[in-house]
């Protein structure tokens, strides 16, 4: 269970990251009291563990920086949804065991309270007595969020070793 | 079985196996790189996986250029634990003054067929190349260093087939604003944009830079372009004509969609704030005549010695406009030499801009010209995101190195076209 917290169309990494803070990247505890500022002042503060990023079309557009990500979950956030993800965003967010969740948002309201299921798929609106479906992640990025991340997976494996499954 | 588009062939190169869209294939990496905003945490990566090694040292690159030289000591000692990284590792050390990543690697590195990854979305530049070049975060670049591999998707491919012969005062840069605003930011979500037809085929390579350079702009995962006879005369000018070979796409290759354009009837084009895909041409009224503080000649989309030249060709004034700032970053060192050696900066000097170090500067927003509130910038990078140039309380709109220079001489957006 956790609070929906409604962003916009076309977060971009800046919003999420400014540039501001450049100097902070290797500080990700004061970088993520910055996090979204830029599109929602209240976000950072106010945010608790278990809650929810939930934005519209093409989250995440702009830069590689894996810090976005890295801040949004750092700041206590469980996932990411978004009715679309820019693609170096959505590949970063499983890599740091961040789930990144493509849903209809249209129909999670502010303040919702959600909760997700990922293995079946399904997000669970509390306040509206709701299910809202998502497609499975493909195989190999299924594997690594599972694993907790890239990083984890690789200390598992030693070697990338995706195949087909 | 149909023909293979640019992508499909160089990632069947890599795997080692013929590959066709929507495949997951593994793809040995030719190029990997990481920049200093993105460095520190590929590093840090690499030492929680115990993979603290390049899989192949002399292409493997650590690059200076975000806050180059740094403004901040945050920002000075994550380029001591670049440089310490850099050593204890083999990898190659571009430091500070050398320019922007994706500029220097297209210089020295990038060749035809290669698998380029970078830890910076406008990696996608070295498409230009005849490569695969894509961006991608510090954890996946952590891998592709230590292990000389990446997993990847085979991108579908959106073919955009360019006829035409460009009108004086327009650019590629101009066109791809164009189509960005036609597409829109996640018009190519994904997907290779691959460039071809005879306008792209005339155009020099510092040109053709300029449209893979901003294929990110449009979500695009990659912006492949043949490698022809003007790839080889690159090459050569780069003392590199053994890394030549051609690429081109099958005739019968599937795209998902083919866009084509004529560039003869294409106008000087503006991106407002605050994204990419906000495109009129110049001469519209929510544009034309709007006051500019600040002008930025900069990026890796449009700093290049040639930018610099067509801005000099272009500025028809002894001064620019009071009231308004120059500021200059040339993309590489390479072109800032060039560009004194041939006098370009004493045109510059004179007319009263700032020339800055080789490197990012104020594109990310970390330094070298970030604007006040309020203010306007008319700048020749990729980006106008409320905040990208480090200021949330500004404005930036993008266009060409031409249209900039006119932007310049007056003060407001002006129609390169008008000056004479």
């Amino acid at each position: 269970m956790g609070r929906a917290w409604k962003f916009g169309d076309s977060i971009s990494t800046d919003l999420i990251a400014p540039g501001r803070y450049y100097h902070l990247r290797s500080n990700l505890p004061e970088l993520a009291k910055h996090v979204l500022e830029d599109a929602r002042a209240d976000f950072a503060t106010n945010v608790k563990a278990g809650d929810f990023v939930v934005g519209g079309r093409n989250f995440g557009k702009g830069s590689s920086r894996e810090h976005a990500p890295l801040i949004i979950k750092l700041a206590g956030t469980r996932a990411v949804l978004a009715k679309s993800f820019a693609r170096i965003f959505y590949r970063n967010c499983i890599n740091i065991g961040l789930p990144a969740i493509v849903v209809d948002t249209e129909r999670i309201d502010e303040g919702n309270d959600l909760e997700i299921d990922l293995e079946k798929g399904i997000v669970r609106n509390r306040t509206k007595g709701t299910e809202l479906t998502f497609p499975p992640l493909p195989a190999v990025m299924a594997r690594i969020l599972e694993e907790g991340g890239l990083v984890e997976y690789i200390k598992n494996h030693g070697d990338l070793v995706i195949a087909s499954g | 079985m149909p023909g293979q588009t640019i992508v499909e062939k160089v990632l069947s190169h890599a795997s080692g196996h013929p590959v066709r869209a929507g495949d997951i294939t593994i793809a040995k990496v030719d190029l990997s790189y990481v920049q200093d905003g993105t460095g520190p945490l590929t590093f840090r990566q690499m030492e929680k996986m115990d993979l603290v090694k390049a899989a192949n040292p002399s292409r493997s690159v650590v690059f200076i250029d975000h806050s180059s030289p740094p403004p901040r000591k945050e920002l000075a000692t994550d380029h001591v634990y670049l440089r310490q990284f850099a050593e204890r590792t083999g990898m190659v050390l571009s430091d500070v003054g050398n320019g922007v990543c994706h500029q220097v690697a297209f210089e020295q590195f990038v060749r035809p067929w290669d698998v380029v990854v970078g830890a910076d979305s406008h990696s996608v530049m070295g498409g230009a190349m005849g490569a695969f070049a894509t961006g991608m975060g510090s954890t996946d670049v952590a891998v592709a260093l230590a292990l000389g591999k990446t997993w990847l998707r085979v991108p579908e491919s959106l073919r955009f087939e360019i006829g035409g012969r460009f009108d004086r005062g327009v650019f590629a840069k101009d066109l791809i604003l164009k189509v960005i605003g036609d597409i829109k930011t996640d018009g190519a979500t994904y997907m290779a944009m691959e460039w071809g037809g005879p306008a792209v085929a005339a155009m020099p390579m510092t040109e053709r830079m300029v449209l893979s350079n901003m294929a990110i702009e449009a979500g695009g995962k990659c912006g492949p372009q043949p490698s022809d006879a003007e790839t080889k005369r690159y090459l050569k000018e780069h003392g590199r004509e053994d890394a030549w070979k051609p690429v081109v796409p099958d005739p019968d290759a599937r795209y998902e969609h083919v866009f084509r354009y004529d560039v003869k009837d294409l106008e000087p084009m503006v991106a407002r704030p605050p994204q990419e895909d906000n495109v009129v041409p110049v001469t519209d009224p929510s544009v034309k005549g709007l006051k500019i503080h600040q002008v930025y000649l900069g990026s890796c989309t449009n700093a290049r010695f040639e930018d610099i030249k067509v801005f000099c060709d272009y500025l028809k004034t002894d001064r620019v406009a009071a009231g308004t700032r120059l500021i200059v970053t040339p993309a590489s060192k390479e072109s800032y030499v060039r560009a004194m050696k041939e006098g370009l900066f004493e045109i510059l000097l004179d007319a009263g801009a700032v020339i800055n170090t080789p490197g990012c500067g104020a594109c990310p927003g970390v330094h070298l010209g970030i604007p006040g509130d309020g203010e306007n910038v008319l700048s020749t990078t990729n980006r106008n995101y409320v905040g990208r140039m480090g200021n949330p309380m500004a404005f930036t709109y993008l266009a060409s190195p031409a249209t900039a220079a006119a932007t310049a001489m007056y003060g407001v957006i002006t129609d390169p076209r008008e000056v004479r």
